[in-house]
């Protein structure tokens, strides 16, 4: 495919010069970032600092008003025709969840290849399966979403995303809404998921997975991208002092 | 309401509510006087001649019926709660089949004419009821997307149109399709002028329906569709309609059943249905009252049981999600 002969060359995301306003209220300023394929990045922050905001800039839940966003190498703007093709390969996990309480967890995961890809179903329901074989939880396949816990859900949606084979995942605080026993089966399966290659942007507060699987770490501050550095660096050696300040209080 | 897991004394049972309630039913007794009813005959040896009892003809009736009132209250009381609620629609029942009694219905002239009152005018109540309700989920349905949508002209026509058709009374609706029409060179039957004019009213109504169960679904599903690749007629038929159905179905069963009921208007355009015949049938023998509560009783009939069917779907779709 083209787009990925690009990929290979350029880097899967980037950004120049964004900012995006909710009425009077500047969410990001002057946001410039170049993420390359199988690169993994955490973006972290107070909150209120716009870093929910950007990773939903990167498949246009969020739109932005100036700049110029490049994912895959296609740009993404308001009048673009193709932003499903775009969000195809683009998967998300949410802080809530988001499964379809409606469908069985095995058709969650097979919404998007069937309905979207147009695989057939018997592949479809071939990859799911073996997607959730991978998150761990084969034997949930026929249950609704409710009667799983919200590790469990939370793993789903991955394999939901992931069924979609995209090129890029977003995490979007996906441990925030846990409670806290449950946290760590979804980093594990994160975890996992970062050792097979994949091209990685969590928004997170668990510094143990940063310190973990970063290539590069963000913490952004009142819109902007205040710190830019590998997790050794960012840990023992911050150079910002909104950095000192918010590690002193995330690691105390 | 939930209930308490602590049970609070029965109001039956305190004395002081006994006896106020107990003065307050002999003052109505007394105040509405049954003296010159069966009562009175009934007690007639005890009073004499219920005509020259006077008051206290008038006070031994209410005194009387008051007692059994209250007996019958503070029996019932103690049956549990389904033998209760039993026994007070059978009680009320009879009331009302003393009250039907009262007319002196001919049951011989019911007996000649319900045949042709449910061959003919139930199936035509039930047909038109049952197309226009068809007919009105489908304009919801349309009238529900356009009103969400960011087309400028989808959003006034469907405002224009539950606005409209939610301001005009249903009888003036019918009116103005059935004389209207013909005016701008449609010729339009009845039947079809009836039906229309339910299908629009009621369309409306849905539409307001509709809209608010597709907007309660959170906007996280359309967010995880979205994210997903799928297009929002995908997302509509796929992710949100589905999860709306269950929201959805109560009220509209509400509006079936008011629609069964209020397709008697259409009786005005002279189509045979059960209201029409009701009014009809009794006309020339002067027995108005025998063929109204015929057709009020086969009214009554219907929407039992389609509210039946709409607690039977409730339950299916609750076990579902």
């Amino acid at each position: 495919m083209m787009s990925s002969e690009i990929t290979n060359q350029n880097p899967v995301i980037s950004l120049k010069g964004v900012n995006k306003w909710y009425g009077d209220f500047q969410a990001l300023k002057d946001i410039n970032l170049e993420i390359n394929a199988k690169e993994k990045i955490v973006i972290c922050g107070p909150s209120g600092s716009g870093k929910s905001t950007l990773i939903r800039c990167l498949n246009r839940l969020e739109a932005h008003q100036d700049g110029q966003i490049h994912v895959t190498g296609i740009e993404l703007h308001e009048t673009m025709k193709d932003i499903d093709i775009v969000r195809q390969d683009i998967g998300m996990v949410f802080q809530g969840f988001n499964l379809f309480p409606h469908l069985t967890v095995l058709e969650n995961c097979m919404a998007g290849p069937n309905w979207v890809r147009g695989i057939d179903e018997s592949e479809a329901k071939e990859r799911a399966m073996s997607l959730l074989k991978q998150v761990k939880i084969p034997e949930q396949a026929d249950k609704y979403p409710e009667q799983l816990s919200g590790g469990q859900q939370q793993r789903v949606a991955i394999a939901r995303s992931l069924c979609m084979q995209p090129k890029v995942m977003l995490f979007d605080e996906p441990t925030s809404a846990l409670d806290p026993e449950m946290v760590s089966e979804v980093l594990d399966t994160m975890v996992e998921l970062a050792k097979s290659g994949m091209t990685m942007i969590c928004v997170t507060h668990e510094m143990g997975f940063a310190k973990q699987v970063a290539d590069r770490i963000i913490f952004m501050d009142e819109g902007e991208i205040v710190e830019e550095n590998t997790p050794e660096e960012f840990f023992n050696n911050p150079q910002n002092v909104r950095t000192k300040t918010f590690l002193d209080q995330i690691l105390s | 309401m939930f209930v308490d897991t602590v049970v609070e004394d029965k109001a039956l049972h305190k004395p002081a509510f006994l006896i106020g309630l107990s003065v307050a039913v002999l003052a109505f007794f007394f105040a509405f006087n049954f003296t010159n009813t069966i009562f009175g005959e009934f007690l007639s040896p005890v009073i004499g001649n219920p005509e020259e009892s006077g008051l206290f003809g008038r006070f031994v009736v209410s005194f009387v019926l008051s007692v059994i009132f209250v007996l019958n209250l503070l029996a019932i009381s103690f049956a549990r709660l389904k033998i209760q609620i039993l026994i007070v629609w059978f009680e009320l029942f009879l009331l009302f089949l003393a009250f039907a009694y009262s007319f002196d219905l001919k049951l011989s002239f019911i007996q000649s004419r319900i045949g042709l009152m449910i061959s003919k005018g139930l199936f035509t109540t039930i047909y038109i009821s049952a197309v226009s309700i068809v007919i009105a989920t489908a304009i919801a349905i349309v009238g529900a997307i356009a009103k969400l949508s960011n087309n400028g002209f989808a959003y006034a026509i469907a405002s224009f149109y539950t606005s409209l058709f939610r301001g005009l009374p249903l009888l003036l609706q019918v009116y103005l399709i059935y004389k209207g029409l013909p005016q701008l060179g449609f010729m339009v039957d009845a039947i079809p002028s009836g039906i229309a004019a339910l299908s629009l009213c009621y369309g409306a109504y849905m539409t307001e329906i509709f809209r608010a169960g597709i907007q309660s679904i959170p906007k996280g599903q359309w967010e995880a569709s979205r994210a997903l690749g799928f297009k929002s007629g995908l997302i509509l038929r796929k992710i949100i309609l589905p999860q709306s159905i269950p929201i959805i179905v109560p009220p509209t069963g509400n509006q079936f059943i008011a629609m069964l009921k209020d397709s008697s208007l259409v009786s005005v355009l002279g189509i045979w249905e059960l209201m029409y015949l009701a009014k009809t049938l009794g006309q020339r023998d002067f027995r108005h009252m025998e063929m109204l509560l015929t057709a009020a009783m086969i009214y009554w009939g219907l929407t039992i049981i389609l509210e039946m069917i709409q607690a039977r779907i409730e339950r299916k779709y609750q076990q579902k999600t």
